[in-house]
C-alpha cells in the first residue's frame, strides 16, 4: 500500500506542497518516508535529522498540522486515506524544504550565564535534590515548544521573549543545587517571562515530557514574583534604600 | 583568489562538534587561543548526543578497589592487546579528573546514596565505572561541554561542511569548505587543525550510526598525507534494534545488561552461557555480537532474526528510571513494552576502533599541524572497545588534542594558502552539477552499504574480501559519473555525493586491512584464520597515500614498560 506525503518545497521566496507516493512498510515513522522520497524521487529534498531515535531534537516539523519529531511519528498513527502534510517548523524562517532559520535560538542561549558554583560548595549532591533538574537536562531542544508558543507563533515577540526552552533551560540552572548565580532579572527583564500565560501548549507538544509549564515555567514565576512583586518583601527593600541613603 | 570566498582565520579549527571536538576547544581558548568550531549539523546534534549507558572512570565510588591500573588492564585485555599502552594508560589515569570537570561544569550524574557520582557495571568492565546519567549520558555530556564552550565565547560554524584541508607546504594551514544552507564556499585559515569527525557507519545499512559518520575527516587527513591504523577493527556493537525495518539498526545501551538483562535464543536458552559462562551478558562487545549472529545463523534467531534481551524481571518503575529512553524507543517505535517483556536485538555497525594514526601524548598526526582525537583516532581501543571508554576518550584525548594544538599554533607563524588548492577545491564539489547524466549519490551508496554488509561484515573470508575490493573499484569509477540535481542550497544529495568519496575510502582501508590480517582478533573475525596470531599481536596495520594508490604496511606495536606488563599478569 502507498502512502501520499504532501511536503512543503521551497525557499524564503515561497513554495508550494508537492505529492509523493511512499510504499508503507511496518512500523514505519515520518522520517523513514521522506528518506524514501530523497533516495527515490527527491534528492535535493531538505530535512535535518540525526539520530533517528528521539534524542537528537533534529528532525522537528508540522505533521498534519501538529508539531512533532518526524523519527517518533509513525505512518500507522496518521489517517493514511488522504496526503499526509509536512510542513516546516512555522514560527521559524524557512531556509529550504523542511529545514527552517532557528539561528535565533542560538543567539538567546547565550544570554543566560552558565552555571556558577557557590564559593567553596562541597560537591555533594543527592539523588532527591537532582532529580527535578535532570528533568530539564533531558531538553533535546527540538525546538517545537518555541514554534508552538503562541507568544512566539502568533505574536513574533523573539526580541523581548526566550520561550519555553530557555526557561527550562534556566530553570535547570536556577534549581541545580550547588549554583550560585541568580537569574530572575534577567527572566523578568531581558528573557521576558511575564508574556507567558501559561496556556501549556509547550508541554503538550515536548516529545520528552518535560513538564515545561508545570515544573519549570511556574516556579520561575513565582521567584520573580517573590523577588520583585512581593508586598512585604517591597518594603524591606524600600526601607532598606532609604537606611542605605542616609547612611551615604 | 582567496578573497572570492568568505575567508576566516583562527589560530586552531576543528572539525567536528562532538565530545571530542568540543572538549578541544575548551581547551584550546583555556590556552588563548583564536578557536573556531566547524560542524556539519547544528550545536549539540553530533553523535555524542545519542552515547546512552555511561562514561567509563575509575572514580571508585561504587566499587571501592577500583583503580586506573584495573580500568588500564580492562581495556588492554578488551582491546586484545593492540592498543596503544600509553594511550590506555593516560586514558586510565585521566578520566576521572574529566568526569569532575564536567560535573563541575554544571553536568549533573546519577547519585550513590553518599552524594557521590554513581557508576554501573558494563561489559568488560571489573568494575562497576560507568557514571551515567539514566541511559542519556551523551545528551548530559554534550549539552554541558556545548554550554561551557558557548559561555567562554567559541566562534561555531554550524551546518558547514569542510571538503579539503588546505597546506603551506608540508605543514597543515586551513581547510576549504561549503555553508550547506546556501551551498557557499568559505575558506579557513588556520595554524593548526583537530580532526574530530567520529567513524564510518554509514557505509553499512545496518548501523547505530547518523547520517553525519561517513570517515569524512579520515579521508580530509588522508588526502592530505596523514596515516591511519587499525581500520580493520570495526565494531559491531551487539544489540541494535532489528524489528521493525525502518529503526533496525537502533541502538539498544549496553545499560541494559548492565543492569541486569538478560539474552536468550528462540529456545528460551540463555545461550551466552556457552559463549562466555564467566561474564555471561557482560562479556565484551566482540564476543556478545558474535554470539548473537551464530545464534541467528545456525537457527535458534528470533522472529525477525536476533535474540531476545529481557530486563522484564526487573521492577517496572525501576526499569523506567534507569532506561527511560529505551523504554519509550520500543514502546514507541516497536510497540514494546520492556518492562513486561523481552525486546529483538541484534548487532549493529557502531564504532570505529581504527582512526587516524596520532601520537599518544598530543593527538598530533604524522602531517604537521594536523590533530585527531575521539573516534576519528587510532590507538587507544586496539581490537576492540569497551562500553563507556568512548566518552572518556572524548574527553581525555579531546582535551590533550586542543591543548597541543592550541601550543602549536602559537609557535606557528600565519600560513600562506595558495590559490590552487582553493581552485581544486571549488572545482571539485561543482563537477556533479556539470555532468548533463549520470548517477544519484544514493543508488551509489545503497549498493556500496550491501557489498559492506554480505562481504566485510562480523565474519570476513579471503575471497569475500576480494570481491568487496572489486566492488568498491567498480563504486568508485560510477562516483566519477554521480550527478547532482537541483541548486546548493541545502542539497542533500550533493552532500551524499561528497561524504560518499570518503566512505569509499574509509572502506577501502578497512578492506585492505582486514585483508592483510590474517587472524581473529577483537571485532575482526576471519572465517579462514579462526586463531590469534602471536605475531600480528605485535603488529598494527597502518594506511597511507602514494598518490592515488593506497597502501597498507605494518608498524610493530608500540613496547609496554616493564612494570605495566607486571600489571597485566597480575590480572589487575
Amino acid at each position: 500500500m502507498d502512502a501520499v506525503l504532501r511536503v512543503f518545497r521551497g525557499d524564503k521566496d515561497g513554495g508550494a506542497a508537492v505529492d509523493y507516493a511512499v510504499p508503507i512498510a511496518p512500523g514505519m515513522v515520518v522520517l523513514d518516508a521522506v528518506h524514501y522520497i530523497q533516495a527515490h524521487q527527491a534528492p535535493d529534498l531538505a530535512v535535518r535529522w540525526n539520530c533517528k531515535a528521539a534524542k537528537c531534537g533534529s528532525c522537528s516539523a508540522e505533521v498534519n498540522g501538529r508539531p512533532r519529531l518526524m523519527c517518533k511519528t509513525r505512518m500507522d498513527a496518521l489517517p493514511l486515506d488522504k496526503p499526509i502534510a509536512v510542513s516546516p517548523m512555522k514560527s521559524f524562517p524557512v531556509i529550504k524544504d523542511l529545514v527552517t532559520d532557528v539561528s535565533w535560538n542560538y543567539r538567546v542561549n547565550k544570554k543566560i550565564p552558565p552555571f556558577q558554583p557557590r564559593a567553596g560548595v562541597e560537591w555533594k549532591m543527592y539523588q532527591r535534590d537532582v532529580d527535578r533538574v535532570q528533568e530539564f537536562r533531558k531538553c533535546i531542544e527540538c525546538f517545537l515548544c518555541q514554534n508552538v508558543c503562541h507568544v512566539l507563533r502568533d505574536h513574533d515577540k523573539k526580541e523581548e521573549f526566550a520561550g519555553p526552552r530557555f526557561f527550562v533551560r534556566v530553570a535547570g540552572l536556577e534549581m541545580h543545587p550547588l549554583d550560585g548565580v541568580s537569574r530572575t532579572a534577567l527572566l523578568k527583564d531581558e528573557l521576558g517571562l511575564g508574556y507567558c500565560n501559561i496556556t501549556k501548549c509547550c508541554t503538550e507538544v515536548c516529545p520528552e515530557d518535560i513538564h515545561i509549564t508545570d515544573n519549570a515555567i511556574i516556579p520561575l514565576k513565582e521567584r520573580v514574583v517573590d523577588e520583585y512583586y512581593d508586598p512585604v518583601l517591597k518594603m524591606v527593600r524600600r526601607i532598606r534604600k532609604m537606611v542605605a541613603g542616609r547612611a551615604t | 583568489m582567496t578573497d572570492r570566498f568568505e575567508t576566516h582565520e583562527h589560530d586552531v579549527l576543528i572539525i567536528g562538534a562532538g565530545g571530542a571536538g568540543l572538549r578541544a576547544a575548551i581547551e584550546a581558548m583555556a590556552q588563548d587561543a583564536n578557536v573556531g568550531v566547524v560542524c556539519k549539523s547544528l550545536l549539540g546534534k553530533a553523535h555524542t548526543v545519542m552515547a546512552e549507558g555511561g562514561i567509563a572512570a575509575a572514580m571508585a565510588n561504587v566499587d571501592t578497589a577500583d583503580d586506573w591500573r584495573t580500568h588500564f588492564g580492562d581495556t588492554m585485555r578488551g582491546g586484545k592487546f593492540l592498543n596503544h599502552w600509553r594511550m590506555a594508560q593516560l586514558h586510565a589515569q585521566e578520566a576521572p579528573e574529566r568526569v569532575q570537570e564536567l560535573e563541575q561544569w554544571g553536568a549533573l550524574f546519577d547519585r550513590t546514596a553518599d552524594g557521590n557520582i554513581l557508576q554501573r557495571a558494563f561489559g568488560g568492565h571489573t568494575f562497576k565505572r560507568l557514571c551515567h546519567v539514566g541511559d542519556r549520558t551523551g545528551l548530559e555530556m554534550i549539552r554541558t561541554l556545548q554550554d561551557r564552550g558557548v559561555a567562554m565565547g567559541f566562534d561555531v560554524y554550524m551546518e558547514c561542511a569542510i571538503t579539503r584541508l588546505l597546506k603551506d607546504g608540508d605543514r597543515i594551514a586551513g581547510a576549504f569548505g561549503y555553508w550547506r544552507e546556501n551551498g557557499r564556499f568559505i575558506v579557513f585559515k588556520a595554524k593548526s587543525v583537530v580532526i574530530a569527525t567520529g567513524g564510518i557507519g554509514k557505509a553499512w545499512p545496518v548501523t547505530s550510526n547518523s547520517w553525519e559518520y561517513t570517515g569524512d575527516g579520515l579521508s580530509l587527513a588522508y588526502n592530505a598525507g596523514a596515516e591511519l591504523q587499525d581500520m580493520e577493527f570495526v565494531q559491531v556493537h551487539p544489540t541494535g534494534m532489528v524489528w521493525p525495518p525502518g529503526v533496525r539498526g537502533l541502538l539498544v545501551t549496553e545499560a541494559v545488561r548492565g543492569e541486569g538483562g538478560i539474552l536468550r535464543n528462540k529456545l528460551g536458552e540463555r545461550f551466552m552461557e556457552k559463549y562466555d559462562p564467566r561474564r555471561m551478558e557482560l562479556s565484551t562487545r566482540d564476543v556478545v555480537a558474535r554470539s548473537i549472529y551464530t545464534e541467528v545463523r545456525e537457527g535458534r534467531g528470533t522472529e525477525h532474526g536476533g535474540a531476545y534481551l529481557d530486563i522484564s524481571h526487573k521492577p517496572a518503575e525501576y526499569v523506567k528510571r534507569k532506561l527511560p529512553s529505551m523504554y519509550h524507543q520500543f514502546k514507541e517505535l516497536a510497540d514494546v513494552d520492556i518492562t513486561q517483556g523481552p525486546m529483538e536485538v541484534g548487532p549493529t555497525f557502531h564504532y570505529t576502533m581504527g582512526g587516524i594514526r596520532v601520537d599518544a601524548e598530543t593527538g598530533a598526526a604524522s602531517v604537521p599541524g594536523l590533530f585527531a582525537a575521539g573516534e576519528a583516532a587510532a590507538g587507544l581501543h586496539g581490537a576492540n572497545r569497551l562500553g563507556g571508554n568512548s566518552l572518556s576518550d572524548l574527553l581525555v584525548f579531546g582535551r590533550r588534542a586542543g591543548l597541543a594544538a592550541a601550543e602549536d599554533a602559537k609557535r606557528t607563524p600565519a600560513p600562506v594558502i595558495d590559490d590552487a588548492q582553493i581552485a581544486a577545491g571549488e572545482r571539485e564539489m561543482l563537477a556533479p552539477f556539470e555532468r548533463e547524466e549520470g548517477e544519484s549519490a544514493y543508488e551509489i551508496h545503497h549498493d556500496l552499504q550491501q557489498s559492506m554488509q554480505k562481504l566485510v561484515g562480523i565474519f570476513r573470508v579471503e575471497e569475500e574480501l576480494q570481491q568487496a575490493l572489486g566492488d568498491i573499484e567498480a563504486l568508485n569509477e560510477r562516483m566519477a559519473r554521480v550527478r547532482v540535481e537541483g541548486s546548493r542550497m541545502f542539497n542533500p544529495g550533493w552532500h551524499l555525493a561528497w561524504d560518499l568519496r570518503a566512505m569509499l575510502r574509509a572502506t577501502e582501508a578497512v578492506t585492505r586491512s582486514a585483508l592483510l590480517r590474517r587472524e581473529s582478533r577483537g571485532a575482526h573475525s576471519r572465517i579462514d584464520y579462526p586463531n590469534y596470531d602471536p605475531v600480528w599481536e605485535r603488529q598494527n596495520n597502518v594506511v597511507s597515500r602514494n598518490g592515488d594508490v593506497m597502501r597498507v604496511r605494518q608498524e610493530p606495536v608500540t613496547e609496554m614498560p616493564p612494570e605495566l606488563k607486571e600489571l597485566l599478569k597480575e590480572g589487575k
